[in-house]
């Protein structure tokens, strides 16, 4: 050991210009990577909210697809029991309301299809001559959305014409539908706030187990003058890295249960479900999830350890 | 902006407690020069490590001022203290490494901290890890070096940044006579360059060893500087 000199730090190299950063700051906290809990505590809810977060959009879809069909959507019955006069009435109908500006295309149902929507419940005795009798119906489909304004106007039209008719809004029908599924909208919103509020505090507890398991290690960089933002830094990277693994894996296990749920859906072929497939832009937030965890992730790490270091000296 | 300043510290009737305990350090008042070197002697529990504590601003004063290059350290605000730490160099009783860091990454770690680039740290940490024998040590883990051989990664990363001030609580408690007296040589020659050093010791034949330097006693709590030295030091010429 020499002790004549010590080696001298020129003056110009001690000047502060390269921030404290990447591996060789990182290198100050073990790492445990995929060993840790933390990347699968995001993991799981990552594929939570990618799951809930669709089925909201999903279903906000569905509710937009139906509302736009049926939003200009009317029915007109015509009850009269007397079968010439039924058919007397909506000939007349139909021609009263061709005139009318608002309406945009009208077709009396033929008796055929009637009778086969019918047919489930009223079976074959519904088309002879013991049959229930069934009103003539009208579809009109009107500019714009069917509002009470409109259906008065369509009902002032038919009064003299068609006494025995009826003017309903085909939206009307489906308002107990759209309501339910409106509640569960908010509930897929609420669920994808609670699942972020938890990652949070998971990241919290992480984050204050790491700083205290590193206590010693923190003291040493505070004591030889790391500032707080360097500290703060490097546990902020560490669990951006254990988030971005976990948000990569929970993204891949929400995709697969999407998968699996939309072969499902897909295979009831029903009307209304055809409108719940997601779109393009719901795909990319979708995709974005994992990022808005990390992000997340990150500055509740960073918080917390700023928080906890001030409390140091 | 840390002011530059004749006296290097300043304590003014500084007491600390812990708590509500009573005081560890109580009324006590010096001044310390640049370029000086002090040792800091008392017996065990004599408050040794808590005046170094509040040195190396470890630890807020209960009462009193404490001036550090000049500016009131005990009011200032805890965002500017790391500057004021980056001017430090110190050597702890336990060494404080950083475990799962090697030699080498124990001793550029405050230079990393101050913010200089990677590519200028290997010269300087390679030469202090051959000024303290150890270059062949570098790679090597704290866990796998002897007492001694710690004990010198901790003084290199002390000096590494050419601190204006380094303290050393018990730097030599851990390591044989022969290692004891190579240590004090490295902190002479420190502070030939103009650092000052303060190095805290219970060993009372150190104080011989290096001449021109002042003791500061502490007994319960309290310094004893009965001839004035500390706290009206005399000008020297070769200082600042």
């Amino acid at each position: 050991m020499s002790v004549e000199k010590p080696p001298v730090v020129k003056g110009s190299t001690a000047k502060g210009i390269a921030r404290f950063g990447g591996n060789r700051a990182a290198a100050l906290v073990p790492q445990a990577r995929l060993a840790g809990p933390m990347p699968w505590v995001m993991a799981i809810m990552i594929a939570l909210t990618v799951i809930a977060a669709a089925g909201g959009m999903a279903l906000t879809n569905l509710t937009r697809g139906a509302q736009g069909e049926l939003s200009g959507a009317v029915t007109v019955q015509i009850l009269a029991a007397q079968p010439q006069e039924k058919a007397r009435q909506a000939d007349m109908a139909e021609k009263a309301l061709a005139e009318l500006p608002q309406v945009t295309g009208l077709r009396i149902v033929p008796q055929s299809e009637l009778d086969e929507l019918l047919e489930p419940w009223l079976g074959k005795s519904s088309t002879g001559d013991l049959a229930v009798p069934i009103p003539a119906l009208i579809d009109v489909q009107l500019r714009g959305s069917a509002s009470e304004g409109q259906l008065a106007e369509l009902r002032a039209a038919l009064t003299s014409v068609a006494p025995d008719a009826r003017v309903d809004a085909q939206s009307g029908w489906l308002q107990p539908v759209f309501g339910a599924i409106e509640a569960l909208q908010w509930l897929a919103l609420a669920l994808v706030a609670m699942l972020a509020t938890i990652s949070a505090a998971a990241v919290w507890l992480a984050a204050r187990s790491a700083l205290g398991s590193n206590r010693d290690t923190i003291e040493i960089v505070h004591l030889l003058g790391g500032t707080d933002a360097q500290i703060a830094r490097i546990f902020q990277r560490s669990i951006g890295f254990d988030a971005a693994a976990g948000g990569a894996v929970g993204l891949a296990i929400g995709m697969v249960a999407l998968s699996v749920l939309g072969s499902r859906f897909a295979a009831l072929g029903s009307g209304l479900m055809a409108n719940g497939g997601l779109r393009p832009l719901d795909w990319l937030v979708i995709a974005a999830i994992p990022f808005v965890g990390v992000a997340i992730a990150m500055l509740t790490a960073r918080l917390t350890a700023l928080a906890a270091l001030r409390r140091m000296l | 902006m840390i002011e530059r300043a004749r006296d290097i510290v300043t304590f003014d009737n500084v007491g600390l407690r812990y708590g509500t305990d009573r005081e560890v350090l109580s009324d006590v008042s010096f001044t310390l020069h640049p370029g000086s070197f002090y040792f800091l002697t008392g017996a065990s529990g004599a408050g040794k490590t808590s005046l170094l504590k509040l040195l190396y601003l470890a630890q807020r004063p209960s009462r009193g001022v404490i001036r550090l290059f000049g500016t009131d350290t005990v009011t200032l605000p805890r965002k500017r203290l790391p500057a004021f730490r980056r001017r430090l160099g110190v050597v702890f009783q336990d060494f404080r490494l950083v475990p799962h860091l090697s030699a080498y990454d124990n001793v550029a770690l405050p230079l990393r901290v101050s913010g200089v680039r990677e590519g200028d740290i290997a010269k300087p940490v390679n030469d202090m890890l051959e000024w303290v024998g150890l270059s062949h040590r570098r790679e090597a883990r704290p866990a796998t070096l002897s007492g001694g051989e710690r004990q010198r990664v901790a003084i290199a990363r002390a000096v590494i940044g050419r601190p204006d001030m380094l303290l050393a609580d018990e730097p030599t408690g851990n390591v044989d006579p022969e290692m004891a007296l190579k240590l004090l040589r490295l902190f002479e020659a420190l502070n030939r360059l103009g650092t000052t050093v303060v190095v805290a010791t219970h060993d009372v034949h150190l104080l011989r060893k290096v001449s021109g330097s002042m003791i500061m006693r502490l007994d319960k709590g309290r310094l004893s500087d009965p001839t004035g030295a500390l706290r009206y030091p005399p000008r020297r010429e070769n200082a600042g």
